[in-house]
Formats: C-alpha cells, structure tokens, sequence
C-alpha cells in the first residue's frame, strides 16, 4: 500500500522528487526566485460595495487574501460645501451641515450654531444650552448605535444589529417631535431653540432613558465577551497613539489608542463644564477598543442627558437676537419691526460683523470644527470645515496594509468613516 | 509689524498670544509679519519662506509644544495684490490646551509652499485638499494630485473668479446676496 502511494507522487509531480533527493541548496533558490516573481491581484474594492457601508472606492494590491497596499480615492460624493456656503445667508447654511456626519446631524447644526454665536458676541440663555445639551447627546448614542452595531453585523452578528438598531429610531422619533425632521434635522437657530421641547418630546425622553439602558445591556452581553467577536477584533486594525496623533486623529478613533482627548472637555461649550462625565480610554487603538470606547461613551452620553433634565434650569430658550432669530409670526402680522426683522432674514439680508473665528464641538467621530472668515458681508468670506472624517481616513491603507481583507472590512466599520463628512 | 487684539480676547489668551509671540520674534525676528488675537485666538503671519522653520520650531519647542495639527485650509483674497493667496495652519497643544493659527500669504505668481507631510502625517490630505481647491504646489509632498475632485479638471475651483452660480442666470444678482 505504501509503495504505491509513492509511486503516485513520483509520476504527478517530479519537483516534489528533486526536492527530497537531497539538493538541499537548489530547493531554497527556486523557492525565493517565486517569491520574487509572485504575481499580486488587484481587488477593486468599491465604490459601492455592501461591506463599506457608503461610497469608498479601495483599489487592494492581495498577495492571496492578505492586502499588500491600498490606495483609496475618495470624493464620490463631493458637493463643494466649503464654496456653497459662501453663498448662503447665515441661517441657510445650517442645512449643509446636516449632510456632514448624517448619522448625528444634530452636533453639526449645533457647532455651526454656535461658530455663528461667537462671531456675533450672542450669549444664548442656559435653558437653551441645557437643551441643546440633550439633543446633542441623544445624537451621539445613535451615532454610536450605528457604529457599534455596524461593527457586530461584520463580525456576522446580525441579531445584535437588528436589535439596537430600532432604538435609534426611537431617538428620531424624539428629533421629529422636537424639529419635524428625522435624519437631516436643521435643529435649533442661531441663538438658542426655535422651540421648547413639547410634552410629547420629553415623554418619549423619559421613555428612551428608561427603556434604553435595558437594550444596551443586552446588546452588551450579547456582543462584547463573544468569542468569536473578540478573536475577530482584538489587534484587528490598530493603531498607536503616536501615529494617531501624526495624523491628527480625534474623537472614539483617538481615545480607543489611549489619548483621553475631549473637546467637550477641554474646551466646554455649550455648558458642559457643569456635567459630570468620565471621557473612556483605550490601550491598543485596534477595532475592539474603538468598540468599546464608543460603547461606555453611550453610557456616558445617558449620564449627561439625565443631569440635564435634572438641573434644566427654567427661563427663555433663544436669545434676544432679532437680527438672526425669526419673530414670532403673530408679530410679524401687527407690528412693524417684526415684519422687518422677518423679511430681512428670510431674504437673507442680515450682515454680521467682520472678524475671524474657530469653534470646534465634539462630533460623533471627533474634533467637528468650524473655520469661519466674515469680511462683514451676508454670506461667510470663507467657511472652512475640519471634518475628522476626511482627516483620520487617510490612515486607513497604514493599519489594513498586511492584514486580512475581512479585517479591512472591520477597520473601515470601526473608524466609522461617513462618506458625507468625508467628502463634504 | 501688524498687530491687533480684539476687544473679546480674555487675559488668558492675552498672555498665551504674548508668550508665543515673544518666543517666535526672538528666533524668527522680521519674518513674523503680523500677530493679532480673533476671538480668543492667537493669529501669527509668517513669511513664506520660513514657514516650514515656523511650524518645526512651534512642533518642538519645549514649553510650547504645538504638536498636533488641528486644521488646514487656503483662502483667496483676489483684492490683496501681491498677497492674493493665503495658508492658514491651526497647531494645538492638547496637554496645556494651547492654540494657534499661523497664515502665510503669497502672490499668485508663486505658489511653491514647502510641504509639513514631514512633520505630521496627517498634512497629506490636508495639502491635497489645499492644491485641488486653489492650486497651492506642496513641494516635497509624496503624492501631491487632487482629492476630492476629478483628475480631469483644469481648474481650482475655490478660487473666487469662479462663481458659483451658473453665468446664464440674472435673477440671482451678487447685490442680492451682499456680495
């Protein structure tokens, strides 16, 4: 039996022979002269792909299932942002930031809100800022429900996906209650709220505090000690905290390498200074801990929303800043500097003082900052966006570059790359 | 040289602007064109062909320590001859929470600007965005090509002689719009 099965080898394959009859030296040259002609193949991964989850176009050079480099090209959906705002009155700008990062576009139209304030020197009454507070935390828990269970669905957990998914329908159903919109929500005005919250917002709140802590938990036991999550994510996609820093990483992305860098806490707007909050660091900067920062940040986020309801201070929620704040409509019909006020800012006939500022909120991804130069014209002389999206992508090829394409995968969901921020 | 304080600025940021500038004139001297606080924030113009030296010095220098890049952008000020173009580079320290904006101006003959992808990783893209939008050439940068518009166009299309409406149209006058 065993005569034959040598016998076998020896007519299908003579290398096989040579190799085994002793020329030890012969056998290494060959095998490294393979290794230098060894043909990669080229994986167009993108631009529309159902793993990318957005418009990312990754051109792979594989060497088997191992990616060798990866050249990104990015600005599918670009629509020049930067230049349309230099047409729009204040107020109509509000409506591009919704379509930065659309997964909380709450935090955008909040840090354009607030650029605009602190250009016109407007302080905007605490109840507002209280207020904004919430709405601004409801965002970043579905920014993160996005993110976290985005995450379980490529690891192939689709069971946790589809269970904290709806809660973030939970969360528009409170923007829809607030503003009237859902997704790209235009919330809030330059000067505080357009409206307080009506009882049916803060009962479906009340509703969401109560009932979310149960879902997350579950989604928690289910998830984050799997076997098989944890052995598909841990040192999946890492980066250090030096690297990070060199490419200006902020946000989940930076804290999961183990920077405890917060704008909400390092430069508070908006009344944060007065919350209490834990910022949650990582060690290793790979797709585990970029899961688990934006996990304990939900909690945080929880934390916050319920100090806010607890301490809402009472009083006006918008400024008296009639220049940029629509009158009510009552006033608009009797009296005269109302019908003014209105028709000026409709038409987008309000001029803001001339001067140079930078603001920077604490976006669902990082460090959201507005660059606004005003020459005291009705438009913005230039509006520039730091999206953290565009600025932490560009390390993408340097943390896939030798691992798996499955772990690509991960990085991209892990990093949260939004195809809207990115492109702008 | 330039200088201004705008009225807003806190002692604090008062004191921060007085600290860097004083540290950047005493290496830098002339080439420190103008210093000025927006808003709480310390503006510094520097020459262009010190630019690079500026932002190395700000990077490492040991009490100041700007070594992350925040933000970079161009801007187009047709009306200002012979400095028609401008960089504008936002340096934090994030253990003092520091901050810094650092301008370049330059005519739009020459548009040479020595790369920072030496000092931060991150400046790639930045200046990829920068050169697509107005033309700025990065020298020493590793891939200098556009990043969010096609590879085709023949133009820089931030720059303000493109308007953004399209030439046909009349009912959308700039007067209307304050412009």
């Amino acid at each position: 039996m065993r005569a034959v099965t040598i016998k076998k080898i020896n007519i299908s394959d003579d290398k096989i022979m040579k190799g085994t009859s002793g020329n030890i030296g012969q056998t290494f040259a060959t095998a490294s002269q393979v290794t230098e002609q060894k043909d990669y193949s080229i994986l167009n991964l993108g631009p529309t792909h159902p793993a990318t989850h957005g418009i990312f176009q990754n051109i792979l050079t594989m060497d088997g299932e191992i990616i060798v480099k990866a050249e990104p090209t990015i600005g599918y959906i670009h629509r020049a942002f930067e230049k349309l705002a230099e047409r729009r009155p204040y107020n109509q700008i509000t409506p591009i930031t919704d379509r930065l990062n659309y997964c909380s576009s709450p935090i955008n139209n909040m840090g354009w809100h607030m650029t605009v304030e602190k250009l016109i020197g407007c302080e905007v009454p605490k109840r507002a800022q209280y207020l904004r507070v919430i709405i601004m935390e409801l965002s970043r828990i579905a920014d993160h429900i996005v993110c976290d269970t985005v995450i379980a669905v490529d690891t192939g957990a689709m069971t946790g996906f589809l269970y904290l998914f709806q809660w973030r329908e939970k969360i528009y159903e409170i923007f829809e209650e607030i503003c009237g919109a859902r997704l790209t929500t235009n919330i809030g005005r330059i000067g505080g709220m357009e409206r307080d919250f009506n009882e049916k917002a803060w009962s479906r709140i009340h509703a969401f505090l109560k009932e979310f802590p149960k879902a997350l938990s579950e989604f928690d036991k289910l998830v984050t000690r799997n076997r098989i999550f944890m052995d598909r994510t841990i040192n999946c996609g890492a980066i250090s905290a030096e690297n990070a820093l060199a490419y200006s990483f902020t946000g989940p992305n930076l804290r999961a390498a183990g920077v405890d860098y917060d704008v909400r806490v390092m430069t508070p707007y908006s009344s944060y200074e007065e919350f209490d909050f834990t910022i949650p660091v990582g060690t290793n900067g790979d797709t585990y801990d970029r899961y688990m920062v934006r996990m304990e940040e939900m909690w945080q986020s929880m934390g916050i929303i319920e100090q806010a309801i607890k301490n809402m201070p009472d009083g006006k929620y918008h400024a008296e800043v009639p220049e940029f704040y629509l009158p009510p409509k009552e006033d608009v019909y009797s009296k005269m500097e109302a019908l003014i006020y209105q028709f000026k800012i409709v038409m987008g006939e309000t001029d803001v003082p001339k001067g140079e500022v930078y603001h920077a909120v604490e976006g669902g991804n990082g460090e959201l900052g507005f660059y606004l130069i005003s020459d005291g014209g009705r438009t913005p002389y230039r509006l520039h966006m730091r999206r953290p999206c565009f600025i932490y992508y560009q390390a993408y090829p340097s943390m896939i570059e030798g691992g798996m394409l499955s772990d690509a995968i991960l990085t991209m969901s892990s990093m949260n790359v939004i195809a809207g921020e990115l492109d702008a | 040289m330039h200088h201004e304080i705008h009225p807003s600025a806190s002692p604090a940021a008062i004191e921060l602007h007085n600290h860097i500038k004083d540290a950047l004139i005493s290496s830098f001297g002339d080439d420190i064109t103008g210093s000025q606080i927006d808003y709480d924030f310390p503006v510094f113009s520097v020459a262009k062909n010190r630019i690079h030296d500026v932002l190395e010095f700000l990077k490492n220098h040991n009490d100041l320590g700007f070594t992350f890049l925040t933000t970079m952008c161009g801007v187009h000020y047709p009306g200002n001859a012979g400095q028609e173009f401008a960089l504008v580079y936002q340096l934090h320290n994030m253990e003092k929470n520091y901050r810094v904006r650092i301008k370049t101006f330059m005519a739009d003959k020459d548009l040479n600007v020595p790369t920072a992808t030496d000092l931060w990783l991150g400046a790639n893209w930045m200046e990829r965005e920068a050169f697509d939008f107005y033309g700025f050439r990065f020298t020493g940068h590793p891939d200098l090509r556009r990043i969010l518009n096609m590879d085709e166009m023949n133009y820089h299309p931030l720059r303000k002689e493109y308007a953004l409406e399209d030439a046909g149209r009349d009912d959308k006058e700039d007067k209307y719009f304050g412009r």
